[in-house]
């Protein structure tokens, strides 16, 4: 049986513009929540959201270093966030001088819940206002979700298979779950997995606010609005940024003498077969994708040691919970949870991805991150280490990361450290 | 250089992220500056937007270097 696991990190997130820089900061319980600096929000019901900061920023990100000039003019921003941390995560990996043959044995699985919506939204006023000979001929291809793969293969020469996971929030870990099932198959010895998104424009704030999935109540406070199982929570706060791992075969990063984070032991999919919008009211999608996940990983209850929740700060968080100790237990065996939502916002397309790639870093530096904002914890979470506040160190063997989505789509990924 | 010569100059070297002193006249968009095919479809709309003139599908196709644009355009500017 081939296994699969993970040996290069590239993250771009509101914390900041690389892997080490997020942590970090991610680990000393800052926020990357403030108000829109982007445009006018002053008619917008939710002000606040985890912006990828500019690079001039003490932790933002210069997309200079990675993607052509071109490329940032003719595409939209999430795939310049996934070209560049495809890129972090190659050069991480040492797998930034492959050879054509091994090129032909690396792809791309790199996905977004929406894609190009700022885009969209922007041609759509040129046509109105100037008519469709004004409308950019880049426009198709510089929105299209699939063409963060398309334009990562093109950058570093990948010919492997190139796919593209279009799941709303449960992209990103189902984008690595899934490029972890080609390496099993042999389509590919080596991934890029991940996801990007970037939705923080007029009508992606509307759209969700007028959901009622956003938190509008806490503009004037913005690092404290996302509080994932606080009983003041009130909606999630929106991110942006990306995620890409190197999943690669075992034999092949063994014999190359690679730095292996992490082994992809377990993945579960499911579906809630509910509401487009809401969970199921007892959690039991969510409930299904971990049982399989930890079926996969031929793992008990007691062998998880940190959940990286869904958690979004809805009223969803308690849902997710209650299915996670049914599966768990009461106590969760021992094991910490926390949702790093608290403190990047939520990601969409790009959170299973950058969360996956914290449930890696949490394995290597024996550390989980905080939920931040638990002041007042609500009903069901007692006798649960949700990590209030502060990051904590502690052992962790495995880690299992979930990801829920519009439409009632599930999917969980458990990392495993080895030995 | 002219004033038309310039206004292109500065709009090629916005769109294509090219060096100035490479925008020459006899400059090709494909040869030279690293341009394809939608390149030049979006260069042809700015300047048709910049200089306030119609370049037609036909015209456009003849148009392959920065001289070729320069020309038109003054030919053809109100």
């Amino acid at each position: 049986m081939r296994r699969v696991v993970v040996t290069g990190l590239g993250l771009v997130t509101p914390l900041g513009g690389d892997v080490e820089t997020t942590w970090k900061n991610l680990i000393a319980g800052k926020s990357g929540i403030a108000p829109i600096t982007r445009f006018d929000v002053s008619d917008q019901k939710a002000k606040i959201a985890g912006e990828v900061k500019p690079k001039d920023h003490e932790y933002g990100f210069d997309p200079d270093k990675r993607v052509d000039f071109k490329v940032q003019r003719q595409v939209d921003p999430f795939i310049v966030y996934a070209i560049d941390a495809a890129g972090q995560a190659l050069e991480d990996a040492g797998l930034d001088n492959m050879t054509d043959e091994e090129k032909e044995r690396a792809g791309v699985s790199i996905g977004s819940g929406i894609g190009g919506l700022p885009g969209i939204e922007s041609e759509s006023l040129v046509l109105a206002e100037k008519g469709p000979g004004r409308v950019s001929p880049h426009f198709v291809h510089g929105r299209l979700i699939n063409l963060t793969s398309g334009q990562v293969s093109i950058k570093y020469g990948l010919m492997g298979p190139n796919h593209s996971v279009v799941t709303a929030c449960s992209t990103g870990a189902h984008s690595i779950g899934d490029a972890a099932r080609m390496i099993k198959d042999d389509d590919a010895d080596v991934m890029l997995a991940g996801g990007a998104e970037s939705t923080i424009n007029p009508l992606g704030l509307a759209g969700f606010a007028q959901a009622k999935a956003l938190n509008m109540s806490m503009n004037d406070r913005p690092e404290q609005a996302s509080r994932p199982y606080d009983k003041g929570r009130d909606g999630f706060v929106m991110g942006e940024g990306a995620g890409v791992m190197v999943l690669e075969e075992y034999e092949h990063a063994k014999a190359r003498g690679a730095k292996i984070y992490a082994e992809v032991v377990g993945y579960g999919l499911s579906g809630d077969a509910y509401h487009v919008t809401a969970p199921h009211p007892e959690g039991r999608g969510a409930e299904l994708a971990m049982k399989m996940a930890l079926k996969k990983a031929h793992m008990g209850p007691g062998d998880i040691d940190y959940v990286n929740a869904h958690g979004t700060s809805t009223m969803a968080d308690t849902i997710e919970l209650a299915a996670v100790k049914r599966v768990l237990g009461d106590d969760l065996s021992g094991a910490s949870m926390s949702s790093t939502k608290s403190a990047i916002g939520h990601l969409l397309g790009g959170a299973g991805a950058v969360e996956g790639i914290f449930c890696v870093l949490a394995i290597r530096d024996q550390v989980v991150p905080p939920t931040l904002n638990l002041d007042d914890p609500d009903e069901g979470t007692e006798g649960v280490d949700l990590v209030p506040h502060k990051a904590k160190h502690r052992e962790v063997n495995a880690a299992l990361s979930n990801s829920f989505g519009f439409g009632g789509t599930n999917a969980s990924v458990i990392f495993k450290k080895v030995d | 250089m002219s004033d038309t010569a310039e206004r292109v100059q500065k709009i090629v070297v916005e769109h294509l992220g090219v060096e100035a002193d490479k925008v020459t006249q006899d400059a090709s968009f494909i040869d030279d500056l690293g341009a394809d095919s939608l390149d030049i479809v979006e260069l042809v709309m700015a300047f048709e937007e910049e200089f306030g003139v119609e370049i037609p599908d036909d015209a456009a196709e003849k148009i392959t270097t920065v001289g070729d644009a320069t020309k038109y355009i003054e030919e053809h500017k109100g």
